[in-house]
């Protein structure tokens, strides 16, 4: 390895220097940056509040997900368990008998299954993630004072904070939150009489999801319009960070397909609401034909899907995008395959969109139109191996610290591997039909969006905590989080597998009557001890993160890291606007480690005469 | 490193790479502008979600009613006009384009009078629209009786006769063909559904028309309706903005009104489609 020089530079200097002056403090439109008290803390249109507003609502979220899920989960690997002791919290969710045992109501059972889908996909790997990273990363990294929009932008927040009241309200009503899967295919969802979350828990849930729909667009257009319109001086889209590629094409893609989604819940709302049957037909209840005639539920699962897949990716790419940065920076290398890795993130966007199907191999579609769709579902592990191929190859020879966003960050790669190859599997109509709503499909999806996401985001925050709040997070602690959490990770979902290929059906309140499965009940015992063991390490995390905002240990230096990206050219609290003074001119890209000598390179540093910005 | 002390007082050039020279606009479009766009292809796959839910819910049906039938009314008591009351608001609908286009380009020009005085027409225009689509759903529902959960307009499925008459158009004894259309009647507030023997032999009653139908007609052309209510609203904010002279001293000018003016021609070019689907296929 050449010998480097770990240079320091001297930042204030080169924006002085060689900033790009846009007359800030001279523009009267400098006004819609002003702060009271209320505008810096609440109704605040600063980008770096918002994100912090997002990401504190999504971690509320993740918390009473999580918390149902234990739940659940206890129903699963102990259902003869006295679940009394919950009573105080759960109320009428837990049936006493008469001997004083306590259990979970299979009614309530459902709720918590459905709940638990629908707030972490929606509120916390949507607006957890990408809300706060795209809110944080992108102006700052893109070198502007804000987003194209800044009113809009919190607008998209207050939107999510309402669909997020409205879910909670759901909560608390008598009949439950909505108990029909995340999905909610109809009938369930359609017909209010059809079970008990189905009145006004559903009507509650569509309320909600079609506020998030409004904060997903707002914040979406605000993304896409503030990278084309708003990058600095020098900073072409060939020099964009990979997590702004990321962020903007995840932008692309919600604002694509949530919109499908809108016209699903319309017709879905006016089949519950007016008495329409687009979604209906046939249907007895009590025996009593319904007058629904002529709707398909297929139809519903088309225009649902044609959002829920992309969606895994919205979920997924920021985290790619994240991990991508995390690395080079901690490994002190270029990351490898600079152009690979954006094609890869465009090419991934682009077949999001072509495979919604495969979530419908046994809806009883035509089998020759599954061949379409299982051809487009491998063709996208293509770009996806690219990806993992890319981040290992940065890791080679790199000067790797093991930090704690690092951690994560390998943590990250190594479950989208274990779960992208589970992935090869579900996606072959063959296979899918033996293993569809099974355990295996659960430990898919899990491993490969939620975990790996959740790393994702966890790198992010430990790397950008500093950024946010001008203090670390204590590192000891984040090591123990990361190793509780990856083994705790695994142990719940790997042996799921096992459970899936022995045709183990998810959803299941109960396996009693299956005599077959009762071979599974240590293993599902593991499971949820596991599951309690991954509770508790985040409860360590949730510590150490509010516990730093106050007293973590205070940033002296600018960039920490040593990192190229234009965020660290501000200064940690920088205030509205970003940069007090010019804005930072760009003359490379963000991954000039370890090149010509020096062991970094910021983006605002201008090219030796004799070296070329070239990757 | 000394070099790189050396430089950092030295400004260097930009070199050729370095097209981008940041404050302008990639696409020749303001943020606002961009942001209008990507609201209107978000849109746009709203409209397309409903119109294949549409395209696949006819498909599965074979009484799908013929639009010539079903839209055949025309206000002064005329029926047998297949689709001239639609063309005319059609026509209207584009005419309120061209004076939109027209208000823009008044914009450009930073004539006050000219944006109010097109603005204004524009608004007549969707007005107009809105109106005509009033009488259009009211003929539907008062005087054809068609609902979400009844739909009277229906096409034959076999080839048959008729075994008793209407009173009107229908005699005991005339034969049908299967695709041929049909609509069924109130009498004093009772469904009319006439007997007719299929080829089999077989005596049936005339079937109500696919439910969906109505359901379709009314959903989407109702949330095509409300995309052109929010319009003329715009369109009238922004009247009156222009009208008290808010934009005179804008740096952008009349901006606002081309961004109003792409909203205005997109909810058209989306009834274009529409129309494509309900009236002409």
């Amino acid at each position: 390895m050449a010998k480097v020089q770990a240079l320091d530079y001297d930042v204030d200097k080169y924006l002085e220097e060689q900033g790009y002056d846009d007359h800030f403090h001279e523009h009267e439109h400098g006004d819609k940056y002003k702060v009271s008290f209320i505008s810096k803390y609440i109704f605040s249109t600063d980008h770096k509040t918002i994100a912090k507003q997002y990401l504190i609502t999504g971690m509320a979220w993740a918390f009473i997900g999580a918390f149902f899920s234990l739940i659940f989960r206890l129903q699963l690997g102990f259902p003869d368990m006295d679940l009394s002791w919950l009573r105080p919290i759960l109320g009428g969710w837990i049936n006493i008998n008469s001997e004083g045992v306590g259990s979970l109501s299979p009614d309530f059972y459902y709720a918590m299954v459905t709940i638990h889908g629908t707030v972490l996909v929606f509120f916390v790997l949507t607006a957890g993630l990408s809300g706060t990273f795209s809110n944080f990363l992108i102006p700052l990294q893109i070198g502007a004072r804000d987003m194209a929009s800044p009113f809009l932008n919190m607008l998209s927040y207050w939107f999510f904070f309402l669909a997020s009241v409205i879910m909670l309200l759901s909560l608390f009503l008598e009949s439950g939150p909505f108990a029909g899967g995340w999905v909610a295919y109809p009938p369930l969802s359609a017909l209010p009489q059809a079970m008990m979350g189905s009145g006004m828990g559903m009507n509650l849930w569509l309320f909600s999801l079609v506020f998030f729909v409004v904060s997903v667009l707002l914040g979406g257009l605000n993304y896409i319009t503030t990278v084309i319109n708003l990058r600095t001086k020098g900073m072409s889209f060939w020099r964009l960070p990979l997590t702004v590629w990321s962020f903007f094409v995840t932008a692309i893609i919600g604002l694509l397909s949530f919109p499908v989604l809108v016209a699903g819940f319309v017709l879905l709302l006016l089949d519950r609401l007016l008495g329409t049957s687009f979604y209906l037909s046939d249907i007895f209840i009590a025996g009593e034909p319904l007058h629904h005639v002529g709707g398909s539920p297929i139809l519903y699962q088309h225009l649902f899907w044609f959002l829920g897949h992309p969606e895994v990716y919205i979920i997924i790419l920021p985290a790619m995008g994240i991990v991508s940065e995390v690395m080079s920076t901690h490994a002190r290398r270029p990351i490898f395959g600079y152009k690979a890795m954006v094609y890869s993130i465009i090419a991934i966007g682009f077949l999001s969109f072509l495979v919604w199907a495969h979530h419908m191999f046994v809806s009883g579609m035509d089998p020759f139109l599954a061949n379409f769709f299982i051809l487009f579902t491998l063709i996208i592990a293509v770009p996806s191996a690219v990806k993992v191929f890319n981040w290992i190859t940065t890791l080679y020879k790199g000067n790797i610290h093991l930090t704690v966003p690092m951690l994560f960050a390998i943590g990250f790669v190594s479950f989208f591997i274990s779960g992208g190859l589970t992935g090869l599997f579900l996606g072959n109509a063959p296979i899918d039909i033996q293993m569809h709503d099974t355990y295996f499909v659960v430990a898919h999806f899990h491993i490969v969006m939620g975990v790996a996401a959740f790393f994702g985001m966890f790198a992010g925050i430990y790397h950008w905590f500093p950024k946010m709040f001008g203090r670390y997070m204590n590192q000891t602690l984040g090591k123990i989080h990361f190793w509780l959490t990856i083994v705790a990770a695994y142990m719940v979902f790997w042996p799921m597998h096992y459970l899936g290929v022995a045709g183990v059906p998810r959803r299941y309140y109960t396996f009693d009557s299956f005599v077959n499965f009762s071979q599974f009940d240590t293993l599902n015992q593991i499971i949820t001890i596991f599951a309690f063991v991954g509770f508790t390490a985040q409860l360590l995390f949730a510590f150490n993160f509010f516990y730093s905002i106050f007293y973590g240990k205070k940033v002296s230096e600018r960039n920490p890291y040593r990192a190229n990206t234009l965020e660290w050219s501000a200064p940690t609290n920088p205030g509205h606007g970003n940069w007090p003074g010019k804005l930072p001119v760009v003359h490379r890209w963000p991954y000039d480690f370890h090149k010509n000598g020096s062991d970094y390179r910021p983006q605002y540093v201008p090219l030796d005469p004799d070296e070329r910005d070239v990757h | 490193m000394a070099s790189t002390a050396s430089t950092m007082t030295s400004t260097i050039p930009m070199t050729a790479e370095d097209k981008w020279g940041g404050g302008n606009e990639p696409m020749r479009a303001s943020y606002g502008k961009l942001m209008m766009w990507f609201f209107l292809l978000s849109d746009a796959f709203t409209f397309s979600g409903l119109l294949l839910a549409y395209g696949a819910l006819r498909m599965s049906n074979d009484a799908w009613p013929l639009p010539d039938h079903v839209f055949s009314s025309f206000p002064g008591g005329i029926h047998n006009a297949p689709l001239i009351f639609v063309t005319l608001m059609t026509f209207v609908l584009i005419v309120s384009s061209v004076t939109m286009f027209k208000a823009v380009q008044e914009g450009h020009r930073e004539n006050k009078n000219g944006v109010a005085f097109w603005l204004l027409l524009t608004i007549i225009g969707g007005l107009t629209f809105l109106g005509c689509q009033a009488w259009e759903w009211n003929t539907l529902i008062n005087k054809e009786h068609m609902t979400i959960t009844t739909n009277p307009f229906a096409r034959h499925t076999e080839n048959g006769v008729y075994l008793e008459g209407d009173g009107h158009h229908i005699k005991p004894g005339d034969t049908f063909k299967k695709g041929d259309s049909y609509m069924l009647h109130k009498h004093n507030g009772e469904w009319v559904r006439l007997k007719y023997r299929n080829e089999k032999g077989e005596v049936k009653l005339q079937q109500f028309g696919p439910q969906a139908f109505g359901q379709l007609f009314f959903t989407i052309t109702g949330f095509h309706g409300f995309h052109v209510f929010s319009g003329v609203v715009l369109l009238l904010i922004i009247l009156i903005n222009v009208i008290s002279g808010v934009y005179v001293e804008r740096r952008n000018g009349y901006e606002m009104v081309e961004k109003v003016g792409l909203y205005w021609h997109f909810v058209d070019l989306v009834w274009v489609f529409v129309f494509l689907c309900f009236y002409l296929l």
